[in-house]
């Protein structure tokens, strides 16, 4: 149970079937096959624990993540958009590492004696070596992804071979994929759906055409030029799309697309809706899926789409705004404080389990439950039918456009201004990043700040994305007896301002 | 007869067809697991034997073959010509629900 169990089934299936596209390079299976196994070669004789990658979206994407599976080392993408500094503290957490490193950010990254460097392209241009399969524990680590927790230190998420090969086995249907099928790819590797968008092309021997990064514009041109009829989007890309769609002064024509997927965050219901009329021969599905989870737990399919949108009935309307139903590989429980499974319709917190439920952290280790329950820490209710609704995360991380954003760093900038006496940052409801950053700031006493000074100094600092949209001036954030910030009460003090303007 | 562990991940081949399958899941125990109607082998055991024209319906690439119960789950990672026979129970290919792509 190893991962690259699913290429070589691939390559032994469609072997001469296009595997990846990028900016008019491309590789067959059987090709990602070759270079894969003449990787694994070099790094097993390099004697390296982990193959690290730092590079956006291209050909080296499969090639590495399937290299480190027939080495039996763990695949670690990392986030090309965090600070030189940033960079450098994660990957001295993956010593000894081979880094495989995008020409653009190799003057990121510090030398060490025990990181080995290679460009991308080298990479995947290996000579021929001989390559012996060995036995490769399914316990063992596949992929290991740092996530952004609300500490601020990103945590190293673990994905074992069995959670993974167990996620896509019992999700995707093998070599379902027609001969044109092609998905569009642009969510960044190192997010989880960038690794399952890998691991599901592959089994369903689909062609995955990839972008560098997501504009509206160039989206819409490479579903058309690449005859494209799959994608994944977050909440974010589809609104820019059905913008770039609306403002275009020709109509813009996606003939090939049968289906959409979309996930990693809260979709507005106006934005769906609007995709649904805009494109209505196109199937769309919502994911819902953690980095812990292996990716989706729940899908509403096509139908639940259309069913929502039809129907009189407001319960059946209602689930357009749904995550849907368990996939059959996981079980879904909501749980109430005292651990106890709730009833239809009560809110609690969302409890999954089953095989690609990692739960598991490099320094905390397995958080799952003796009989494999995950707590997610977000929360939610089933309706009567089984279909799942969320409700917020416990923890407060703001996820913007998909890109999880821990209040906590940019708390600790805001408070570095000599005006600041004190911050919480909260998420607040976005149309076009589905969430958004504001901030409650209490003022030193006889001290004063414009907005825009504080915004600029998270820009400068952090990056735009961190920069609170709305920052309120108050005389003292609400506590707790213990002393913990109530970031609840102020998230509804932002939501009655927003709702009041 | 000889019986054999499924383990989670574990890999087997046919000694008589091209047949393979890697186990998903198996309660834990010792079984019989045959292909083609010959006890089927670790894949670096040579094979011999000659098949049984009994069992010789043949298995496809990338399904998942299951007992009635579906107790014990076997992905088939390269097709051949034998069947599969555990502990006397002929697996059939599981007629999963397709689920819609999601990534």
């Amino acid at each position: 149970m190893n991962i690259s169990m699913l290429l070589d089934m691939a390559a032994d299936a469609f072997g001469e079937r296009t595997a990846v596209v990028c900016g008019g390079r491309s590789l067959t299976y059987a090709e990602v096959r070759q270079k894969a196994q003449r990787a694994a070669a070099k790094l097993r004789e390099s004697g390296v624990e982990y193959l690290a990658l730092l590079d956006v979206n291209g050909p080296v994407l499969p090639v590495a993540i399937f290299a480190a599976g027939y080495a039996g080392i763990p695949y670690v993408p990392l986030n090309y958009r965090l600070t030189r500094e940033e960079i450098n503290a994660l990957l001295e957490r993956v010593t000894p590492a081979l880094l495989v490193v995008g020409d653009e950010f190799r003057a990121q990254v510090d030398k060490r004696d025990d990181l080995l460097m290679i460009s991308s392209d080298e990479f995947i241009s290996a000579p021929a070596a001989a390559f012996d399969e060995e036995f490769v524990d399914p316990e063992s680590v596949a992929v290991q992804l740092f996530t952004s927790g609300t500490t601020g230190k990103p945590k190293a998420a673990l994905l074992r071979h069995e959670n993974l090969v167990s996620y896509i086995v019992g999700t995707v249907e093998f070599g379902a994929a027609a001969e044109e099928d092609a998905v569009l790819v642009t969510v960044p590797p190192y997010h989880i759906a960038g690794i399952s968008a890998v691991l599901s092309s592959t089994y369903a021997c689909r062609r995955m055409v990839q972008l560098e990064n997501f504009e509206a514009g160039a989206w819409l041109k490479a579903a058309q030029d690449e005859m494209v009829t799959n994608a994944f989007v977050v909440p974010t890309m589809l609104g820019r799309i059905i913008e770039s769609m609306e403002s275009s002064r020709e109509t813009v024509e996606l003939p090939c697309l049968k289906a959409l997927a979309y996930g990693g965050g809260k979709m507005p219901r106006a934005t769906i809706e609007r995709a649904m009329q805009l494109m209505p021969q196109v199937d769309f599905t919502n994911a819902y899926g953690l980095t812990e989870t292996s990716s989706t737990v729940a899908v509403l399919t096509p139908d639940d789409h259309r069913l929502a949108m039809a129907s009189d009935d407001e319960a059946v309307r209602k689930r357009i705004a749904s995550v849907g139903k368990a996939t059959g590989a996981v079980e879904i429980e909501i749980r109430d404080e005292q651990g106890q499974a709730v009833a239809a319709q009560q809110p609690g917190m969302i409890f999954v389990r089953g095989g690609q439920v990692s739960g598991e952290y490099k320094e905390q280790g397995s958080t799952l439950s003796e009989d494999g329950w995950f707590c997610t820490k977000d929360l939610g209710y089933l309706d009567e039918d089984g279909y799942l609704f969320l409700e917020g995360r416990e923890d407060d991380v703001i996820v913007r456009g998909g890109e999880n954003i821990s209040p906590g760093e940019i708390e600790d900038v805001l408070i570095s201004h000599p005006a600041v006496a004190d911050v919480a940052c909260v998420a607040i409801a976005d149309e076009q990043w589905g969430e958004a950053v504001a901030a409650a700031v209490v003022l030193q006493s006889g001290a004063s700040v414009s907005v825009e000074d504080l915004q600029a100094l998270v820009r400068e600092r952090l990056r735009s994305s961190r920069v609170p949209q709305r920052i309120e001036f108050r005389d003292e954030l609400p506590y707790n007896e213990l002393g913990k910030v109530l970031r609840r009460v102020i998230r509804q003090d932002f939501a009655s301002l927003v709702e009041a303007a | 007869m000889a019986t054999v562990a499924l383990k989670a991940g574990a890999r087997f081949k046919s000694a008589v067809c091209d047949t393979q399958v890697m186990v998903i899941k198996a309660p834990a125990g010792d079984y019989t697991l045959e292909c083609g109607g010959v006890l089927m082998i670790a894949p670096n055991e040579d094979a011999a034997g000659e098949l049984n024209p009994e069992h010789a319906g043949g298995t496809q690439m990338g399904k998942r073959y299951v007992d009635p119960d579906e107790k014990f789950e076997l992905l088939c990672t390269k097709p051949g010509k034998g069947s599969l026979v555990l502990d006397g129970t002929p697996l059939d290919v599981k007629q999963a629900k397709q689920l819609p792509s999601s990534d």
